[in-house]
């Protein structure tokens, strides 16, 4: 018989304690081995767009707040494209890096992305999905990193008709996927690992 | 060097992967997701990612052995090099990917506000480095190799010794953070959360070879760990993302 020379993907195995030594090493107290930590700022001063800031907690089966976490944002930039370079359609917001990586804070377990508000993404038919921000969060006791989408609350209509948010067959569980607004520009976006109001996660 | 988001990926193998929920690593029962994942072909927003270049890449970010240390000192330890290739599931290089690795110092110990392990901190020892895949997707680095430690979950359970890797290949479907164990130890058969792997086969996948002929000479041993992200299925007949 023929092979089809295939190979298998790497299995994952959790990020473990410690994650912040190798991803933000500066915010685990390691100073002078990379200059800044990866993805710590999206945004220059010529960024184009809304400036917004999204923040969150990640919480467990019992509602306890994550303090060890690793949270990855990846967006496009004001216009819908994401940026630098592997984007089919251009190179995007050259000032933008539609990139960022925060950890949960120590203590309470809250992350803060400073960022702008993303464009709208054609679907792979073409039509328009709204604006959303793709997230992966990776921890202690997490075996795979989890990919779910923020979605934002004032873009009822375009929410009504996204094509992923149309996926969910559980409408009461599309909440999950919808920031809620705090305030002049600020956003909450809280993930539940688990139970009534676990978040959608998807499979990718 | 980066290509362009031509198709989606292949679907993950889930079963090939642990599952979320993975009791004998107990941290694991709390932070699973228990309702089915919503099943999505790649978009846009998914067949792109990030993209990194040489230039955030220091001199010293591959040499943990030296990044850390006070200068002419170097940190204590078995003096290693892990190389290997980034592919994907074609058997194809990944240029230009982002790999990123951390551990802990030669006696188990990791440099980190949580760790509460009694071995030594080496005050020579940060325990992070990265590099970039070259154009056939190779990667190198120079460190000391991780003692093994005990951690809270049973009440004498221990990790082989390993070293945790990041990666982000060219698309945010392919992001992958895993850990590399070393030929021949017989505590990665003991160990939990490598059990929440399901097959021999992939926790082999793991394992790294110590490859003699690329040993440096009175320096150090060599280890070779290639590294599978996800592949793109083919475009011959496929309804091509929107942009193409
Ligand atoms: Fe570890």
């Amino acid at each position: 018989m023929q092979s089809l020379n295939r190979f298998k993907e790497s299995a994952s195995q959790t990020a473990g304690p410690y994650v912040h030594i190798g991803c933000v090493p500066n915010f685990a107290g390691i100073g002078g081995v990379f200059p800044a930590d990866l993805g710590k700022t999206m945004l220059k001063e010529a960024t184009r767009g809304t400036r917004i800031t999204v923040k969150g907690q990640v919480f467990d089966g019992t509602g306890t707040p994550l303090r060890d976490a690793l949270i990855e944002i990846w967006q496009a930039d004001a216009d819908g494209i994401y940026p630098g370079g592997s984007d089919p359609r251009g190179p995007g917001d050259p000032h933008f890096t539609g990139f960022g990586r925060q950890a949960g804070d120590a203590a309470t377990g809250e992350f803060a992305f400073e960022t702008v508000k993303p464009g709208r993404v054609p679907f792979r038919d073409g039509r328009m999905m709204a604006p959303h921000i793709t997230f992966w969060i990776v921890a202690r006791g997490i075996n795979i990193g989890l990919h779910t989408r923020m979605y934002f609350p004032e873009e009822e209509e375009a929410n009504a008709a996204d094509p992923v948010l149309a996926r969910v067959e559980h409408k009461p569980r599309l909440a999950t996927l919808i920031a809620k607004a705090e305030g002049e520009g600020t956003y909450r976006f809280d993930v539940h690992l688990q139970g009534e109001d676990e978040t959608v996660f998807f499979d990718i | 060097m980066r290509n362009k988001a031509e198709g989606a990926f292949y679907q993950r193998d889930r079963e090939w992967h642990p599952p979320a929920f993975a009791p004998g690593y107990k941290t694991s029962v709390l932070r699973s997701p228990q309702k089915a994942l919503i099943s999505l072909d790649n978009t846009l927003s998914e067949a792109t990612g990030p993209v990194f270049g040489h230039n955030i890449i220091g001199e010293l970010d591959n040499d943990l052995i030296h990044n850390f240390a006070a200068p002419g000192e170097s940190a204590i330890g078995e003096r290693i090099i892990v190389y290997g290739r980034v592919m994907d599931e074609n058997g194809k290089g990944l240029p230009g990917t982002l790999v990123e690795f951390w551990q802990a110092n030669a006696g188990g110990r990791y440099r980190h506000a949580r760790e509460t392990y009694i071995a030594a901190l080496d005050p020579n020892f940060g325990g992070c480095g990265r590099a970039i895949t070259d154009e056939d997707g190779g990667y190198a680095f120079r460190t000391i190799r991780p003692g093994a430690y005990p951690w809270p979950n049973r009440p004498n359970d221990w990790r082989p010794a390993h070293i945790h890797f990041s990666l982000f290949g060219h698309a945010f479907a392919q992001r992958l953070i895993t850990q590399m164990y070393f030929e021949g130890d017989p505590m990665i058969w003991q160990c939990p959360i490598v059990g929440t792997i399901p097959s021999r086969e992939a926790i082999e996948g793991l394992t790294a070879l110590l490859d003699r002929e690329n040993t440096i000479p009175m320096d150090a041993r060599a280890y070779k760990f290639d590294i599978i992200l996800r592949g793109r299925r083919s475009t011959l007949f496929e309804n091509r993302l929107e942009g193409n």
